[in-house]
C-alpha cells in the first residue's frame, strides 16, 4: 500500500548562508495492507521528516514515494488534497484547526469532506468522542480551548472518523493515561484488522510491540557527512 | 473529481505599468472546489494579478481562460465589455478588503442583496426579500436589521454583508483582496469559519489574496507565492509553509511572529 524507493531529502536554508542540511538519503520503506510499520530511531534521526514526506508536507527531492497508485513525490497538489480525502489519514501529535468550530465538526469533518450526510457523521464522531472520554458537554464547544491531552484525543478522533486505507501516526498514545491509551491501541488494531496499511512513530515501547509487525530504523537512511 | 476540467486557465499574464512589473508571465489552473492563496508583501503584485484575473484592470499580455456555462472555455481579456460584466454578475463575485468599495452604503441591507438579484433578472419583490433574509441569516446578521444601512453595522458586519451580497446569485468563481484585513482576530475567526463553511457548501472556487499567513493556512488548499511582481513558489499549502524551497518563501515564513 505505501511503498518508498530512494528517497533523499535536503533543506537549503536561503538566508543562512545557503546552508545545505542533508537529512535523508536512499530511504526505503515498504507497507502491505493490514500491516503496522514503527519508524524507529533516535531524536532527530528523521523520523516525522520522513512521515510528513509521506503525506506531502515536506517535498522529496530524489525517489518514488507510493501511496495506492499515487507518487506523492511527484504529484500535484490536488491529487494529493484528493488521496488525503479519501486515502490517507495522519494523526498528527497537534490539533489544528479553525478557531469557533465546535468539537463534533471537528471530528465528522473527514467524514462531510468524502460526501456522508451529516447524520451518520456525527453519529460516528459521537461514538469516537465518547469512547475516547471527551465529555458531552464539551462536543459544542471548539476544542481550542481544551487541555493538552483533550486535544490529542479530539485529534485522534478526527483522525480515526474516516477509515482511511493508509495512516500516519506520530506519537499517537503521548501524554494520555491508561485508560486512553488503552482505547487508542484498540483502534489502532481495529485499523489494522480491517487492512489498513499503517506507520508510526511511538516512543511508548510497550505500545510498539504490541500493535506493530516491525520496525524500521531511520538512522540507517541518515547521510554520511562527506567533507 | 481528478479527472474534472480546469474553471479558470491563465497563461503568460502580464501587467505593467510603464516600465514598472506589475505582475509578471503568470500562469496557473484553478479547478472547481478548489481555493488558492497569493501571499507577498505589499507591491509584490498580488492585487494587480487579482485585478487582472477579475477583469478590473487590462492585462497586457496573457490569457484569463474561464470556463463559462453558455459556451465553455472564454478568454475574458478579449471578451467583450458588456460579456466580462454579465460574468462579474453572475457566475463571478469580487469581495474588496474595504467593504465599503463593496457595498452601497446609501441602500439598505436587504437592498444590498436584493440588487444583485435583481441585475441578474429577479423581479418579485418577495422573492428577493425571501432571499436576502435567508442570506442575512447565512452571514449571521439578524433579520432585523434587514432595513438598516451598512454604515450603521460594524467593521465585520460590513464584510459580512459585503460576502452575502456577492454570493447570493451563487456564483462559481470568487475574488477575495484581503477579505480579514482590518477586522479584529475574533471577528476574523468568524469570518474564516463562514468562508470555509461557505466554500464546501456551495463548491465555490475561490483566488484570495492577502498576507496573512495563518488565514490561508486555514482557507487555502494552494499556495502561489509573489515577490516583485513574479510567481517565486507555488504548491500545497501545508508544504509551501513547512517546507518553504524558495529563499523569499522562507523569509516570509520566517518573519512571522509566534502567539
Amino acid at each position: 500500500m505505501i511503498r518508498i524507493e530512494n528517497v533523499a531529502k535536503s533543506f537549503v536554508l536561503h538566508n543562512q548562508g545557503s546552508a545545505v542540511i542533508p537529512v535523508m538519503q536512499g530511504a526505503v520503506l515498504s507497507v502491505a495492507a493490514g500491516e503496522c510499520v514503527a519508524l524507529v530511531g533516535a531524536s532527530g534521526a528523521g523520523k516525522s521528516t520522513l512521515m510528513r514526506m509521506i503525506y506531502g508536507n515536506y517535498t522529496a527531492q530524489e525517489g518514488r514515494i507510493m501511496v495506492g497508485d499515487v507518487d506523492v513525490a511527484s504529484a500535484a497538489p490536488r491529487e494529493i488534497l484528493e488521496l488525503r480525502r479519501n486515502t490517507l489519514g495522519y494523526v498528527s501529535q497537534f490539533l489544528r484547526v479553525v478557531p469557533r468550530v465546535p468539537t463534533l465538526e471537528v471530528v465528522a469533518e473527514p467524514l462531510r469532506a468524502v460526501g456522508m450526510d451529516s447524520a451518520t457523521a456525527e453519529a460516528r464522531a459521537r461514538d469516537l468522542l465518547s469512547r475516547l472520554n471527551i465529555p458531552e458537554r464539551l462536543w459544542s464547544l471548539s476544542p481550542t480551548t481544551f487541555s493538552g491531552g483533550e486535544q490529542q484525543r479530539v485529534n485522534i478522533a478526527r483522525g480515526f472518523a474516516f477509515e482511511y486505507p493508509a495512516m500516519l501516526l506520530d506519537e499517537p498514545t503521548a501524554s494520555l493515561d491508561a485508560t486512553n491509551r488503552a482505547v487508542v491501541m484498540d483502534l489502532i488494531l481495529t485499523a489494522k484488522a480491517r487492512g489498513a496499511a499503517i506507520v508510526g512513530i511511538f516512543h511508548d515501547e510497550a505500545a510498539r510491540a504490541e500493535v506493530c509487525d516491525r520496525e524500521v530504523d531511520v538512522s540507517v537512511f541518515t547521510p554520511r557527512v562527506a567533507s | 473529481m481528478t479527472q474534472d476540467n480546469p474553471l479558470l486557465q491563465v497563461e503568460g499574464l502580464s501587467k505593467f505599468y510603464g516600465h514598472r512589473i506589475g505582475c509578471a508571465d503568470v500562469g496557473f489552473d484553478l479547478y472547481p472546489g478548489e481555493v488558492m492563496g497569493i501571499v507577498g508583501e505589499s507591491g509584490s503584485g498580488k492585487s494587480t494579478l487579482l485585478n487582472c484575473l477579475a477583469g478590473h484592470l487590462p492585462p497586457d499580455q496573457g490569457r484569463v481562460m474561464f470556463d463559462t456555462r453558455a459556451e465553455g472555455m472564454r478568454d475574458t481579456v478579449t471578451m467583450s465589455e458588456p460579456e466580462r460584466r454579465m460574468l462579474g454578475r453572475t457566475d463571478w463575485a469580487f469581495v474588496h478588503q474595504h467593504a465599503r468599495d463593496g457595498l452601497r452604503m446609501n441602500v439598505s441591507a436587504g437592498g444590498n442583496v436584493g440588487e444583485r438579484l435583481m441585475a441578474v433578472g429577479a423581479l418579485r419583490y418577495g422573492d428577493i426579500r425571501g432571499a436576502a433574509i435567508d442570506w442575512l441569516g447565512r452571514v449571521e446578521i439578524s433579520e432585523d436589521r434587514i432595513d438598516d444601512r451598512p454604515r450603521q453595522f460594524s467593521g465585520g458586519m460590513q464584510q459580512r454583508l459585503q460576502i452575502a451580497r456577492n454570493l447570493v446569485t451563487g456564483p462559481r468563481l470568487v475574488f477575495m483582496d484581503e477579505p480579514t484585513g482590518g477586522l479584529d482576530v475574533s471577528v476574523q475567526a468568524r469570518l474564516l469559519d463562514l468562508l470555509r463553511g461557505l466554500v464546501r457548501e456551495m463548491g465555490l472556487s475561490a483566488i484570495i489574496v492577502t498576507h496573512d499567513l495563518a488565514v490561508v493556512r486555514l482557507l487555502a488548499h494552494r499556495l502561489m507565492v509573489m515577490k516583485d511582481g513574479y510567481v517565486v513558489e507555488t504548491g500545497l499549502t501545508d508544504q509551501v509553509l513547512d517546507d518553504p524551497q524558495h529563499g523569499y518563501t522562507q523569509l516570509l515564513v520566517s518573519s512571522v511572529l509566534q502567539v
